[in-house]
This record gives C-alpha cells, structure tokens and sequence, in this order.
C-alpha cells in the first residue's frame, strides 16, 4: 500500500483552519457540553446544576419504554434503508439503461433530496391521512381498517415510507454515478456473449457496486437514525401511544419540550455511541466482502 | 462639490433620526401565538407604540407557546433575552424556582404604576401569583374549557336544554343516538380538558401538596379520584358508540367533526368560539359549562392561556418601558380591543362589567361567550381549584395522553394506563425536585 507523506505548512494549516473550526464549534463543543450535562442535572434557564454521576444514564436504560423506543428506532433504520436503497437502485438501473425520457427522469428523482423533513412528513399527512387522503380510499373498500391513531404498525409503515422517499433520492445519485462509472466495453461484452440485461446487472452490475452500496448502507443508517425527526414529527407525533417514538424524537420531546436537558443529553450520549457502534461493526463485517476495484 | 454636500446632509439626516429614535426606550417582547391571534397581538403593540411616544415595544412572533419558551431559555443563556416573554401555564414551574424574573407586582410598584390587583378575577389572579397572593406574572390571554353542542341536533334528540350534569350527558348522548345521531360526542384525548378541568370542577386533587402548590416533594393522584370513574365512562362510551374518537390522526380532528355537522357535541377551550364562527357552521349551535358528576358540588375552573413574565438582566428604562406596556395592556379599552378580536375572555371584573353593560355577550358573535367566566367563577377558588404547579408538566401530560390513548385502543385497561401515568409522572416530579433541591415556590 502507498502512503503519502505531507510536510507541516502554514499554509495548509490556514486553509484548513475555518474548517476544522466550524467542526469544533458545531460539533465537539456541543457534544462536549452534553456529555457534562449528561452527568448533571441542568436548570433550564441557567442557575446551576447539580452532578448525579451515572443516574440519568441508569434512568434511561431502566425505563422500558425507552427500549422500546431503540427497537422502534432499528426497525426505521433496517426498513427504510432497504427500501431506500432498493428503490434508487431500480430507479437508477432504469435511467442508466437510458430509456426514453431517461433525462426527466434523473432530474425528476433528485429532487426529493431537496425537500426538508417536515415537508415530507406534511406530504404524507395528506396521502396518508385516513379520512381525506389517498389512503382514505381503502377505508372506503374496508372501513375502518387504516387508522394511524390506532395501529402502532401502521403507523411505523407510514414513517418508514415517508422516510425511504426523502432517502431514495440522495442513493439514486450515488448508485447512476457508479453504475455510468462501469466502462461500456464491459457491459458490451457480456452483450456480446449472450448475457441479457438482467443476467448483466446480476453478474455485473451488481458486483461492481458493492463499494457504493456498503457507503450508502453506512450513510442511511446513520442518517435514518439522526435525520428522522422532522418526519416524525409532522406525520405521528410519536403517536400512537409511543409506537413511533423514535430515539431522535424522544430527545427533542423530553429536552426542548419537557426542559429535561440532562435527560435528553444522557440519551444524545447513548444515540451516539450507537450510531458509532452500528458504524463500526459496519466497517469490521460488511467491508471485508466489498471489493474495491 | 453638490455630491459632498448632499453626503453631509444625508449624514445629518440619519443622526438625528437615530438620535430620534434613540430618544424612544425601545424594549424587546416576544410572543407564542401564531396565525390570526398573533396578528392580533402585533396589533396591540402598534396600538401601544402609537399612543404614546417615550417607549417602543418591539414584538417578535415565536411561532407557538413552546418556542417562545424555548427560544427564551435559549436566549437567556446567551444574554440576549428579551425584557417580555408570554409563556404559558406548563413552562411556569421552571420559571418560578429560576428566579429569573421580576415579579409584575413589584415592577408595577417599583415603577410608579399602580393596578388594582383585586380587580382580576380570583381564578385568574390565583393561577400567577405568589404565594403571598402578588402577581408574579401578568394575565394576558385566558380561557377555560366548555362544552360547544350542535343545538338543532340536541333538539331533534328532544333535548332542549344542555346538561350540566355528567349523567345528564350521558342521557343526551343515547338519545341523540336513538335519533339517528351516528356521532354524539367528539372525543379527543386532552390532559388539559379531562383531567386538569375535571378536577378543579369536581374539587378533587390532581397531585399532593395542594396540586403541587406547598412544595416539591408533591405526588400524582389522578389514578385514585373520580378522574379514574370518569375515563372509564369515556371508554364505555366510545366502546358503546355514544362517543367517537376524532383526533388529527384518526383523520379528523373533533373541532372539524362538529363543525360539519357530524358530531353533535365537542370539548374545548373557549378560545374556539371565535374560530367556529368564522368557520360558519351550518347549523345553530351554542356553549355551556363543562358538566360535573351528580352529587359532587361545583367548583371553579382555572385559567388556560398563557401571561406575560418580565425576565431579569435588563435595564431599569427597558423595565419602565414594559411596564408602560403592561398598564396599557390593562386598560378597559385594550381589554377590549382583545376580547373583540379574539375568543379569550377579560381579566378583569370591570373589563367584563364593562362589556356586559354595553350588551357585549348578548348578540352574535359574542353571545354567550361569557359561559367561560360562569364557570371560572363558579365558586371562590379554594386550595384544590387555585390551579396546578408541577414541574415537568409537559411530559406528565404526555405520559397522561399516551397511556389513555394505549388504553383506548385496548392495548391494556384503563386502570393500568392511569397507574402507569402516575408513576411514570411521579419520576418526573422526583426529578425535577432534585433538581431544585434547597428551592421553593415564590
């Protein structure tokens, strides 16, 4: 393996500088901070705080709605990483076949990416709504049988699909670019040789991603653990009773709402060590069967 | 030459404009509610910065109570909070024990203003103060909960008067049924309607310590009172079909389902009647207190809505800037230019003599609006029905929500939920009082 070696310079330091500043101020010294709050017991409006040691971790991990508040969160990640990322490798198949309108089409499904979280989730309140919305027509056909207010799993599908939309798009672009990364010779090859399209993407295609799906897995995960909140918040609430009550939520409810910042900081503290923990066994499992090229 | 000269005169200009404007104590007043009643909150501070010109109140929409409160928390820390600060009943313990603010009552004196205290209606005046009776903060929008009905509905059911008693509903509600009435009453959980009002008007505890009121160390009881009888009618209702559960994630919210006519009766704040009536129902419909049980007295209700807290840290002229805000908030022409614009009820015992003399309450859109204040002055408030002071307030009406809600979709019984919303909230309550440990209640 060839390592590259750089002298100090100044300049390089300078350049970097505001950087890795902003890094310090958006995310160390605030997770700093929770870590000491996480130990203490903060008033809210200032006034001091008194130090508990580990009981606000022994707290959290004691109640076992917060546990079923992890399996909820895993559930949402597992789900809507899988449907995300097999959604945006259809989708990005397509357009790579580059049949017609293919061009629409590529800008048509980046756009999602762009939409905010709250937004989405305002979307599927609509589509999803029981009584007005498209899903409303089921009820029609069997009344009753859609309600978000009373079905827990219901309402975890409707998350993981308003989630796994918003993701689809971020995936899509990654999963063209690699697979437009593919030289043609290849593919023309084996077209050449008799393989048809879909024995192409299973022998081909397929292996030759591995490197952008292992990425994309380690993104969404991470990101459908962290990023889900505004979703949540507009389309359950984490409702019903808590069935939705993803970790991200729970921090902002009982933190921002219930000015619980110890509390809210000991569960950052845990989501964290979870989002590495994930990440790691990620890279130490998953990464020795990627083939890089 | 021309150029430099109209640069001085320009640089003259916007001197002593800002000299002008510097004359002028500006203070900063931020604000949670949204959409047409914040409007109408902008509204009283371009009243007020009109009709005088020492001071001027700068208002800034935080888009919802719980902002409001937490972007002050947020600005406080950093030292740039502003001098007013409308917050409403649940972020009330924690601002208490801070010690971060100027009790009114004190400002009001400090400044050379005076208000007649006693002229604030008792249920109102007791939800703010101290407990040495002083006004911590001042009354601002209030409300209380009432019941609306659909009165060609009720008529149709032979009903022809609105029950005040519980059983009485409960006889409304089968033959609006018998009717053909599919949905006779709208339920949607609500923590502030079901158990906080209940109770006051049922004279039963909510929490130990007088609901919280003489200390820290305070206990739920909710699970033990007739609150715990009253959600097992809820749920034999619903499961009987006499009442129908209509939230906004059922589809439909219970405001929405009486508005169109589908269902007959609905609970909520008094607030409502103004946006029912803009919202035109089709049919004629009316309000009434919310019912009790038969064979219990009636008591009060308490005060919903949120007051307006002085944050410590600013400058005595910022403070006399407020205060002039405040007294002008006090005016019986103020009072009501709000009442008129909005569905909240006056403060004050000569801002609603005022407006009964001039017919206010008699002749739509405002009649009988007053059944908020029958209710909030029902009786004199006695320790159970001042009001409800608990820490974490917020999570205990989450717990409170989430277990009835489990409950009702009959994920566990009803005495289970109750159970384990008490003992959930009382690890609130522990919590909270560790940390403020050493620290009571002004």
């Amino acid at each position: 393996m060839r390592r590259a070696h750089f002298k100090f310079s100044w300049i390089a330091a300078a350049l970097l500088a505001p950087q890795l500043l902003i890094v310090f101020v958006f995310f160390y010294w605030p997770s700093a901070q929770a870590l000491y709050w996480a130990f203490t017991l903060e008033q809210p409006w200032g006034g001091g705080n008194t130090w508990v040691g580990f009981d606000n971790f022994r707290k959290v991990l004691s109640d076992p709605y917060y546990w079923s508040s992890v399996r909820v969160s895993v559930i949402y990640a597992l789900a809507t990483t899988v449907l995300a990322i097999g959604m945006a490798l259809t989708l990005a198949i397509f357009v790579d076949r580059q049949l017609a309108g293919y061009r629409a089409y590529r800008v048509a499904v980046i756009w999602p990416y762009a939409v905010a979280a709250p937004a989405v989730g305002l979307a599927f309140q609509f589509v999803f709504n029981p009584g007005a919305g498209i899903f409303s027509y089921i009820n029609a056909v069997a009344p009753g049988w859609w309600d978000l207010s009373q079905n827990p799993w219901q309402a975890i599908a409707a998350i993981v699909v308003a989630g796994a939309w918003k993701q689809v798009a971020y995936s899509f672009v990654f999963f063209l670019a690699a697979l437009q990364s593919i030289p043609r010779s290849l593919t023309e090859a084996a077209a050449m040789d008799g393989a048809r399209p879909l024995r192409r993407m299973i022998d081909l295609q397929l292996p030759l991603l591995t490197p952008t799906f292992f990425f994309l897995l380690v993104i969404n995960i991470t990101d459908s653990f962290t990023d889900s909140f505004g979703i949540v918040d507009t389309l359950t609430g984490g409702g019903p009773f808590r069935a939705t009550d993803l970790l991200v939520y729970k921090i902002y409810a009982d933190g921002f709402r219930g000015f619980d910042y110890s509390g809210a900081a000991a569960q950052s503290i845990i989501l964290m060590l979870l989002v590495m923990a994930l990440t790691f066994v990620q890279f130490r499992y998953i990464e020795r069967r990627v083939h890089y090229t | 030459m021309m150029k430099l000269k109209l640069a001085t005169t320009a640089a003259a200009v916007l001197i002593s404009a800002s000299v002008a404007s510097a004359e002028k104590v500006k203070f900063e007043y931020w604000y949670g509610l949204t959409g047409d009643l914040g409007g109408v909150v902008a509204e009283t501070c371009a009243r007020f910065n009109a009709s005088q010109d020492k001071y001027e109140a700068v208002c800034v929409g935080q888009d919802g109570y719980e902002k409001a409160v937490q972007n002050a928390i947020a600005a406080f820390r950093a030292g740039k909070h502003p001098t007013l600060l409308q917050s409403f009943d649940a972020g009330t313990a924690d601002l208490m024990l801070s010690g971060e603010f100027y009790p009114v009552h004190q400002m009001m004196a400090d400044h050379g203003i005076s208000i007649d205290w006693a002229n604030y209606f008792p249920g109102i005046a007791n939800y703010y103060s101290s407990s040495k009776g002083e006004f911590v903060s001042m009354p601002f929008n209030s409300s209380t909960p009432v019941y609306y009905f659909n009165t060609e509905l009720l008529a149709k059911a032979g009903v022809t008067e609105a029950p005040l008693t519980w059983e009485g509903m409960e006889t409304a509600f089968k033959a609006l049924k018998d009717a053909g009435v599919d949905c006779p009453y709208a339920y949607e959980p609500s923590s502030w309607v079901d158990l906080e009002q209940f109770s006051m008007a049922h004279g039963v505890p909510v929490a130990s310590n007088n609901n919280g009121y003489d200390g820290l160390d305070t206990e739920l009881l909710f699970n033990t009172t007739l609150h715990a009888k009253h959600m097992d009618n809820i749920q034999r209702w619903l499961a009987e079909g006499l009442a129908q559960l209509r939230t906004q994630a059922s589809g439909k919210t219970a405001r929405d389902s009486f508005v169109e006519g589908e269902c007959a009766i609905f609970f909520s704040s008094i607030a409502d009647h103004n946006t029912i009536h803009k919202l035109k129902p089709a049919f004629a419909w009316d309000v009434q207190m919310i019912p009790t049980y038969e064979g219990v007295e009636r008591h009060n209700t308490v005060v919903g809505g949120a007051s307006l807290w002085v944050l410590s840290g600013k400058t005595d002229a910022e403070y006399q800037a407020a205060a002039a805000y405040l007294a002008f908030l006090a005016t019986p022409e103020s009072e009501e230019f709000w009442v008129s614009n909005t569905g909240y009820i006056p403060v004050t015992k000569s801002g609603y003599q005022a407006l009964l003399d001039k017919g206010f309450y008699a002749a739509d859109p405002y009649k009988n609006r007053d059944i908020a204040l029958k209710s909030l002055t029902f009786t004199e408030p006695g320790p159970l029905t001042r009001g409800i002071r608990l820490g974490g307030f917020i999570q205990i009406r989450a717990e409170w929500k989430a277990e009835v809600e489990a409950a009702l979709a009959g994920q566990k019984t009803m005495k289970e939920a109750l159970d384990t919303a008490v003992s959930r909230g009382n690890e609130q309550l522990a919590r909270f009082a560790q940390t403020y440990e050493g620290k009571s209640f002004p």
